[in-house]
């Protein structure tokens, strides 16, 4: 089943094409992976799926639906999540308040309620609290719930973040660059948890520059330049793609890119 | 028609005031970032000030540029003693703080000087200059003039002197200035100077016309901000135009509609042009990085 | 969990002692006065630090809302002969549906843009409330008539007292049970990064709109019930330097915390009663006070001290 489509997204700032006619699908329980040099539109292109910039052009049909330009708080409802590639940690709260916010749409949130502090609010509240133990228990991160998030080193802030997007429960998960800054032992702990996520019936689609770890984790690639697209297939067609290597791989990424295959 | 002149003539006076605060404002948010509430502080300083040294015998020009001294001075203080220690705020934190200091040296002027209204003569004689069946006072000249001398002193100064271009670069971008060698702090703290001395002045035109009193400058503080915003925050020519414009919308808004609201009209247009160009006028938009 | 009940039940428990024991120590029916006066700015200060503290969003023209609720309580029952305590209900629709209004467009403006837009909105509520003198009695402002209950006439500080401590721990306990809800977590959570809110699946654009109502209905009551222990209103309760009273105390007692927000107002109204010998000197206090806070105390009173005496775990 294709659970996401692109059609000819294209959007501009002022006279620059950040990213023009760029057009795939993402087939539910696969690892998508978008890969392309700095400033190739790969961040722009998860703003707009995430709808935080609306495209100038194209739609985005979400398993059938056009969800074109919906506004970030309701593709969350749809079943979209995401994390940064800049973190986006809420740091005046504690770590698990963090993944508990992520849950903001499975509980009630009528204001009086709340404010009364009725019995029901306490039993919701204890409710998102121990689901979100649990999924911090899943990312790895059950020891410092408590902590102030400031607190926990940047590699974990990483997996707080994944942990806050799991909360909701999403159809798709857009991971932004989760690899950065992280080290060889890190890295494949995050692929093992990606793996275990797509296991869980979530969708995933990866922007990415560990270029070792997206060939081995991907189904599919697609490749930007400029905005635009070079190449989508699966790790062993670009591989073999003479002009993903010239443009983009190059020889020492080539190298790199080759004994991940085999 | 003689109507309408009376109230340009009107509006441009009290327009060339706003003019002048918003510039103050511009030229501390360029260089710090820091919106500065206490710029109205610096107009009551340069009236205030006048008028005792004027009641210590002091001749008038002497006394005006000893007021634009000391109003030069409390903008150095402010940055040194309130702004810098705080660095690192966040910029309603740095605004709550420059609301402490106008607090702070409104209630010192109340102390040192009165609670009393005061009047300074107009610098040429009050007998009013007709003009196309309109009339208009000679202080009005003095106000246009000189909020005029200052526009294009600052503009010259930014543009042709090493300071002015160190000050440019600065409100361009702190960290390179600093690493091209600018003394970054001491422009910070020149730019506050130099809101002082340009409030100052405005306060010191604009006295014969209007009275001043210790508590002068909240609302004229308020209105310049009102008026650098609507032109765009940090633009210079923004600023001057955009304290034109609600000068003469106040006096044209007092005038065909209703005088017991004057005051309310540079809110009101701040919170149209906020509403539907939350730039301002000569801002341009600029996309939100994640 | 435990951690957060336990700081909720607290923060009520000292402040419903503090109400309770402060009257052993009162020598006079004056210092009864000024408590009241502390709890109805506490009030005021506690709604606004669920715009300000939970949800990061200034406000520079709070005051308004205390207008409309002191004139309400002063024109209700004086020219429609409604009962001053529905007038209080009524002044709170009245703030909250104009909150409504105005939030929907205004809390679009971040930062500066929202200060100057707030401050132009509370300076025009007491424009307004100084310029149409038929209904306001103008900047000499106008009398507000005594409540009763049951006949019984509630007048004096010692009544008041009583009266605006009950309604402070009431409105402090709903503003700690809306920090830990699902919306006030949505509030912290936007205060920190909107995107990541929004992506949460949080209607930012609405959680604000909730912020902004509830702020402006607690001052909207404070202002009512100012109105009435009173029983005078002047256009100055609307006063841009009465809003920026209420911000004081919200940002020198520590943002964020509601037990901040009733100490600073505890001492911003009680700075100027012990000053009064020296009432010249109360504005340069005042303005000594809000800066060293902000320069030494960034987070304000209360969240620095707790940083000092808690137990540090890293």
């Amino acid at each position: 089943m294709t659970l996401l489509v692109a059609e000819n997204v294209g959007i501009r700032f002022g006279g620059v094409r950040a990213v023009e006619n760029v057009s795939f699908a993402v087939q539910a329980g696969h690892i998508f992976s978008i890969i392309g040099p700095n400033g190739a539109g790969k961040t722009t292109l998860f703003n707009v799926l995430s709808g935080i910039y609306r495209p100038d052009s194209g739609r985005v049909l979400l398993a059938g639906e056009d969800v074109t330009g919906m506004p970030p708080h309701r593709l969350a409802a749809k079943g979209i999540a995401r994390t940064f590639q800049n973190l986006q940690i809420f740091y005046g709260m504690t770590v698990v308040e963090n993944v508990m916010v992520g849950r903001h749409l499975r509980e009630d949130r009528r204001i009086v309620p709340s404010m009364l502090g009725l019995p029901s609010a306490a039993r919701q509240n204890r409710a998102t609290r121990q689901k979100a133990r649990e999924i911090l228990a899943f990312v790895g991160l059950g020891d410092p719930a408590d902590e102030p998030a400031g607190s926990l080193p940047y590699g974990a802030l990483r997996r707080l973040e994944i942990a806050r997007a799991l909360a909701l429960e999403p159809r798709l998960l857009l991971l932004d660059e989760p690899a950065a800054g992280c080290n060889p032992v890190e890295t494949a702990e995050l692929g093992e948890l990606v793996r275990s996520i797509v296991r869980q019936g979530v969708t995933i689609m990866l922007v990415e520059h560990d270029m070792r770890f997206v060939m081995q984790i991907s189904d599919r690639l697609l490749v930007l330049d400029g905005g635009r697209t070079l190449a989508e297939g699966s790790a062993a067609a670009l591989r073999q793609n003479p002009e993903v290597i010239a443009a983009y791989l190059g020889r020492h990424g080539a190298r790199e890119a080759n004994p991940a295959l085999s | 028609m003689a109507e309408f002149l009376q109230f340009c003539f009107s509006g441009l006076t009290v327009g060339s005031v706003y003019a002048l605060v918003a510039l103050g404002f511009t030229v501390i948010y360029n260089a710090s970032n820091v919106v500065n509430f206490a710029q109205g502080e610096f107009v009551m300083l340069g009236g205030m000030v006048t008028v005792a040294l004027l009641a210590a015998s002091v001749p008038l020009p002497v006394a005006g540029v000893a007021a634009v001294f000391v109003a030069a001075l409390v903008g150095l203080a402010l940055h040194r003693l309130a702004i810098e220690p705080a660095r690192g705020s966040s910029p309603v934190e740095l605004i709550i703080i420059t609301i402490g200091a106008s607090i702070f040296i409104r209630g010192v002027a109340q102390v040192v000087f009165d609670k009393q209204f005061h009047k300074l003569p107009a610098f040429s004689g009050d007998a009013p200059i007709h003009m196309l069946g309109a009339t208009i006072l000679p202080q009005s000249l003095w106000v246009l003039g000189g909020a005029g001398a200052i526009v294009i002193g600052l503009h010259l100064f930014s543009e042709h002197t090493l300071v002015g271009k160190a000050a440019a670069a600065t409100a361009a971008n702190r960290l390179a200035a600093r690493l091209a060698g600018i003394d970054t702090t001491a422009i910070v703290s020149l730019s506050f100077a130099l809101a002082g001395a340009v409030g100052a002045v405005a306060g010191i035109l604009i006295t014969p016309i209007t009275l001043t009193s210790y508590n002068a400058g909240t609302l004229l503080a308020l209105k310049g901000f009102a008026a650098g915003m609507l032109g765009g925050m940090g633009k210079p020519l923004g600023a001057v135009l955009g304290g034109l414009l609600l000068g003469l919308a106040e006096a044209f808004g007092a005038g065909y509609v209703s005088s017991a609201y004057k005051d309310g009209i540079a809110f009101i247009v701040i919170l149209v042009v906020l509403l539907s160009l939350p730039q301002g006028l000569l801002g341009k938009h600029s996309a939100e990085r994640v | 969990m435990r951690a957060l009940l336990s700081a909720r039940w607290v923060t009520l428990g000292v402040l419903c002692l503090v109400i309770a024991a402060l009257p052993l120590v009162f020598p006079s029916s004056y210092y009864y006065r000024v408590a009241a006066l502390v709890w109805i700015s506490a009030i005021a200060a506690v709604g606004l630090n669920i715009l300000m503290g939970y949800a990061g969003q200034v406000s520079l023209g709070h005051a308004g809302f205390l207008g409309i609720g002191a004139y309400a309580v002063a024109i209700g029952p004086a020219r429609f002969g409604l009962n001053s305590w529905l007038c209080i209900l009524l002044g709170a629709l009245l703030s909250a549906a104009l909150a409504w209004l105005v939030g929907r467009t205004i809390l679009r403006l971040r930062g500066h843009y929202l200060a100057i837009a707030t401050l132009g909105f509370g300076f025009l509520i007491a424009l307004v409330l100084a310029n149409e003198a038929r209904w306001t009695g103008g900047p000499d402002g106008t009398p507000v008539a005594r409540v009763s209950v049951a006949g019984f006439r509630l007048a004096g500080p010692v009544t008041w007292y009583w009266l605006s401590g009950a309604l402070l721990a009431l409105g402090t306990a709903l503003a700690l049970n809306l920090e830990d809800s699902s919306v006030g977590r949505a509030l912290r959570a936007l205060h920190d990064s909107e995107i990541a809110a929004a992506l949460a699946g949080i209607d930012v654009a609405r959680c604000k709109l909730w912020a902004f109502i509830i702020a402006a209905v607690y001052a909207s009551v404070a202002g009512s019930m100012l109105a009435l222990f009173d029983g005078f209103v002047t256009p100055d309760v609307a006063s841009f330097l009465r809003s920026i009273d209420l911000v004081a105390m919200v940002v020198v007692g520590g943002i964020g915390s509601s037990a901040g927000s009733i100490l600073g107002a505890g001492l911003l109204v009680t700075l100027p009663q012990f000053l009064t010998v020296f009432a010249e000197y109360e504005q340069i206090a005042l303005g000594l006070i809000i800066m060293l806070v902000m320069i030494f105390l960034r987070r304000g009173i209360v969240p620095t001290a707790q940083q000092l005496f808690a137990p540090r775990r890293r």
